[in-house]
């Protein structure tokens, strides 16, 4: 009754969604074009409320910051290539050589060394907000970034101009087949993030996190680069095109309605069994009290 | 049945009609006799009837069901409505139940309606049970009835079971290797039980058939067959009642079958059904199509089983990876203990605890009165103890989900479910015993030393005391000469009509406030209405008597 080859590694998924893609290859290509534009328009929409978002919460720490650090961060984005991967060191040395090292060599216990982890980790680390770190613990959580968009792109600059490593993709992020992105979500992510991306628990307080807030490049940059517990799914284990499937699924999930009425955080049974004992029970013992009192 | 025409009138044609049958099959006698069967009537009696009647949705909703199903391992491509599973290659099993959620008119509703009331079945049992051990109500002669009861539960639990795997999606099918390793992990005969069971190796492709089958025809069957057994037992042996005036051992006080139970339990039904199909319709469950289809190659954090075998799921959780490797390559599964073992030891436990309690108190009397919990202190400890177990695997079965949600460690909730399932029943044991005890010496402090009025009484030595209100007879101490019988004691004063009756409604008012207390003062009941006229006092016959007899007030603890 396997849909798929139980095996997984690289080869043989390669091989088996090579057929899968051939099936899908004349839907995707035929899918009407206004659909298509109308998702960039959207994306671009998504884009600049992000972008909004990230001024706001600069704002917010804007005050604090200038407290400590005048630095104008307005003066060091308007200028070149290589004055943003100054200005990029500038903020690295304000921000992370503590943990990160003077050379992004890294600390001893402190943190990993930087020297070709890539733009990529660089801007999934920095735009979910897990760096700068809170503290140390299990695992980083996500909050909201502590830079704009404006800086995160100078320190990925600085990031990559030491070491190089793993960069950011450009295009639509969803270009790809969604069922193929499902079986390879369920394959690849799902015995972590869940079937529906809700995250879920692993060893001594780490956890896979929720994919709820996670905007498409996030997705991307956490594959290509392996954050924390999470592993490496380079372009041998997963093509772009195959990362962009499981992009399009993701978001596809998230943004469908629950047919069936509330969706109780898509958790399955043990959500299920906490409705029935508390609501069904519960009304139920309401009602067999209520038809006492009219005895 | 038996009609009542005046001899002058023309029989009206239903009477005429229901001669002419009971001329035939002589129904008229016993159909009187069962309608006019009287049922003790109690909140708590109603529970079973729940379970009852989310079975009736069960069928119901079941049958529409399989007009759609098909249990079928063969393998298609999906090109139904869904779209993120399109072009996805799936059992049949798993397309046709994809084709009831979004083809099949009415078939998503249906299909909620049928797992919610299969949580309530549960549910309902589960409850029910708990009534009947707590109130004794198994005791002799009601052993056979609580043991068909346990069989029920173990029969729905699998009926549970069954229904879940049916889908063939990638979390039933998870269930259904779990099961299959159970299964396998049982010594010498694991591996020719799974051969039979699954016809080959895991997952083969009968067992849908098979548990298909077992879920809508032989399953259902025999719990149906075993209702109707516990009915007529329930029937036969009459219905425990709660002690209280005129109810003994020897009579059942309650409201007869026709009309007064029938249109209970109608309403009853059209409760769980109204809850059934409005949980359907707004709360949705089980939404498989984002599972995704079965493939032994995937398998999702967060798979959890139905609430109903999630104690088991937990005690798997926290057994530690003990394999017994015994010479010549055999080898005992850490799996088998915390599944076979310990469900067979819980539910034989379960099944023969009327017979244990029975040995233990050398108790062999037949009972038909029920027992308060508090009387039975050991009895209800035990069950506290069983419950807390029970609780601490449960929660354990979901703590993946907890950890996540509550960012606790992992590692953390398997280590207090592992310490807790052994600390904490013993001291669930010893809490219920002392509120046990509590509350049984609350019960005799009320009947010796009456109802605390509330009412605070300054003596002319101005001395405060404050003023009880006695159940009954006193002797010259004071003391109420009521023996407890069982029943509930009235605490409050208004349990005794001391203060104002209630004004009626449910939800809100029925009456005008301000009548009931004009007709309460025109009664002139209630401690209002005896204040206004006399001193209250302790109601010792030395100081005149109850404070009905207008006794003089003094300390009435001494």
């Amino acid at each position: 009754m396997s849909t798929t080859n139980p095996s997984s590694d690289a080869p043989t998924t390669e091989g088996r969604f090579a057929g899968l893609r051939a099936r899908f290859g004349g839907r995707s290509a035929g899918s009407p074009a206004s659909a298509a534009r109308a998702r960039r328009r959207s994306k671009q929409r998504r884009r600049m409320t992000n972008v909004a978002g990230l001024m706001a919460a600069l704002v917010l720490t804007g005050v604090g910051y200038s407290a400590i650090a005048p630095a104008n961060a307005a003066d060091d984005a308007a200028t070149t290539q290589s004055s943003a991967e100054a200005a990029g060191q500038a903020l690295y040395e304000r921000s992370c050589i503590s943990c990160h090292g003077s050379n992004l060599q890294g600390v001893q216990d402190r943190g990993p060394s930087l020297i070709g982890v890539g733009e990529a980790s660089v801007y999934f680390q920095v735009h979910t907000g897990r760096m700068p770190l809170v503290r140390q613990e299990a695992d980083a959580a996500r909050k909201p970034p502590v830079f704009s968009d404006a800086e995160i792109e100078q320190l990925m600059a600085y990031v990559q101009a030491n070491g190089g490593g793993p960069t950011l993709p450009s295009g639509d992020l969803r270009e790809g087949d969604l069922a193929e992105g499902g079986e390879l979500f369920r394959l690849n992510c799902a015995s972590c993030h869940n079937f529906v991306g809700e995250g879920g628990a692993l060893s001594s307080g780490k956890a896979a996190p929720s994919l709820e807030d996670a905007n498409d490049m996030e997705i991307y940059a956490a594959m290509l680069t392996g954050p924390e517990n999470m592993p490496v799914f380079g372009d041998n284990q997963l093509t772009p095109e195959e990362k962009r499937s499981i992009i399009d699924y993701v978001q596809t999930l998230k943004e469908q309605a629950d047919p069936g009425g509330a969706g109780i955080g898509r958790a399955g049974p043990v959500s299920e069994g906490l409705v029935i004992w508390v609501v069904g029970i519960g009304a139920l013992l309401f009602g067999i009290f209520w038809m006492g009192t009219k005895a | 049945m038996a009609t009542t025409i005046t001899p002058n009138q023309p029989a009206p044609r239903i009477s005429k009609a229901a001669s002419e049958v009971d001329d035939r099959l002589i129904v008229a006698g016993p159909l009187r006799r069962t309608l006019n069967k009287v049922f003790p009537d109690h909140w708590s009696f109603l529970l079973g009837e729940i379970a009852l009647y989310s079975f009736v949705i069960l069928l119901l909703s079941g049958t529409f069901l399989t007009f759609y199903y098909d249990p079928s391992l063969s393998e298609t491509e999906y090109e139904g409505i869904y779209a993120p599973l399109r072009g996805v290659e799936m059992s049949r099993a798993y397309e046709s139940s994809l084709g009831i959620s979004f083809d099949v008119r009415g078939g998503l509703l249906i299909r909620q309606i049928h797992h919610w009331a299969a949580l309530l079945f549960v549910a309902a049992i589960v409850v029910h049970l708990l009534r009947i051990f707590f109130t004794g109500a198994f005791r002799k002669p009601r052993e056979t009835n609580w043991g068909i009861g346990v069989v029920l539960l173990v029969l729905a639990l699998a009926m549970g079971f069954t229904g879940y795997t049916l889908p063939d999606d990638l979390l039933s099918g998870t269930g259904l290797r779990i099961v299959s390793a159970i299964i396998l992990s049982i010594p010498v005969v694991g591996t020719w039980v799974h051969w039979a069971v699954f016809d080959g190796d895991y997952v083969g492709d009968v067992i849908l058939g098979r548990l298909y089958i077992v879920h809508v025809l032989i399953l259902p069957a025999i719990i149906l067959a075993l209702i109707a057994l516990h009915l007529l037992l329930l029937i036969k042996q009459k219905h425990t009642q709660f002690p209280g005036p005129g109810r003994t051992e020897h009579n059942v006080v309650g409201n007869r079958l026709f009309p007064a139970f029938a249109g209970k339990a109608t309403a009853l039904f059209f409760i769980v059904f109204g809850l059934c199909a409005g949980l359907a319709g707004l709360v949705q469950i089980n939404p498989f199509w984002l599972w995704g289809p079965y493939n032994p190659a995937q398998v999702s954090a967060g798979s959890q089983p139905d609430w109903y075998i999630g104690f088991l799921d937990g005690s798997t959780r926290l057994f530690p990876a003990w394999d017994i490797n015994l010479p010549g390559d055999y080898t005992i599964p850490a799996l088998f203990w915390p599944t076979v073992v310990i469900a067979g030891a819980m539910f034989t436990l379960l099944a023969l605890y009327p017979q244990i309690e029975r040995k233990l108190t050398g108790d062999d009397a037949s009972h038909h009165l029920l027992q308060r919990p508090r009387d039975v202190p050991v009895r209800t400890s035990i069950g506290a103890m069983a419950l807390m177990f029970y609780g601490v695997l449960w929660l354990s079965g979901g703590n993946d989900l907890i950890a996540d949600k509550f960012d606790i460690s992992l590692n953390a909730m398997t280590w207090f479910g592992r310490i807790g399932c052994v600390v904490l029943p013993p001291i669930a044991y010893m809490v219920t015993y002392r509120i046990c005890l509590g509350l049984q010496k609350h019960d005799r402090e009320v009947l010796e030393h009456g109802i605390e009025t509330g009412v605070i009484r300054r003596l002319p030595s101005g001395e405060f005391i404050e003023v009880h209100q006695p159940l009954g007879p006193v002797d010259e101490h004071g003391h109420g000469q009521l023996t407890y019988a069982g029943a509930p004691v009235p605490k409050r004063m208004n349990q005794v009509g001391g203060a104002r009756r209630a004004v009626k409604g449910f939800f809100k008012p029925i009456e005008q406030p301000a009548d009931v207390e004009l007709e309460a003062q025109r009664e002139r009941r209630g401690l209002a209405a005896a204040e206004a006229d006399r001193e209250v006092t302790s109601g010792r016959p030395s100081e005149g008597g109850r404070p009905s007899a207008g006794g003089r007030p003094q300390d009435p603890r001494d």
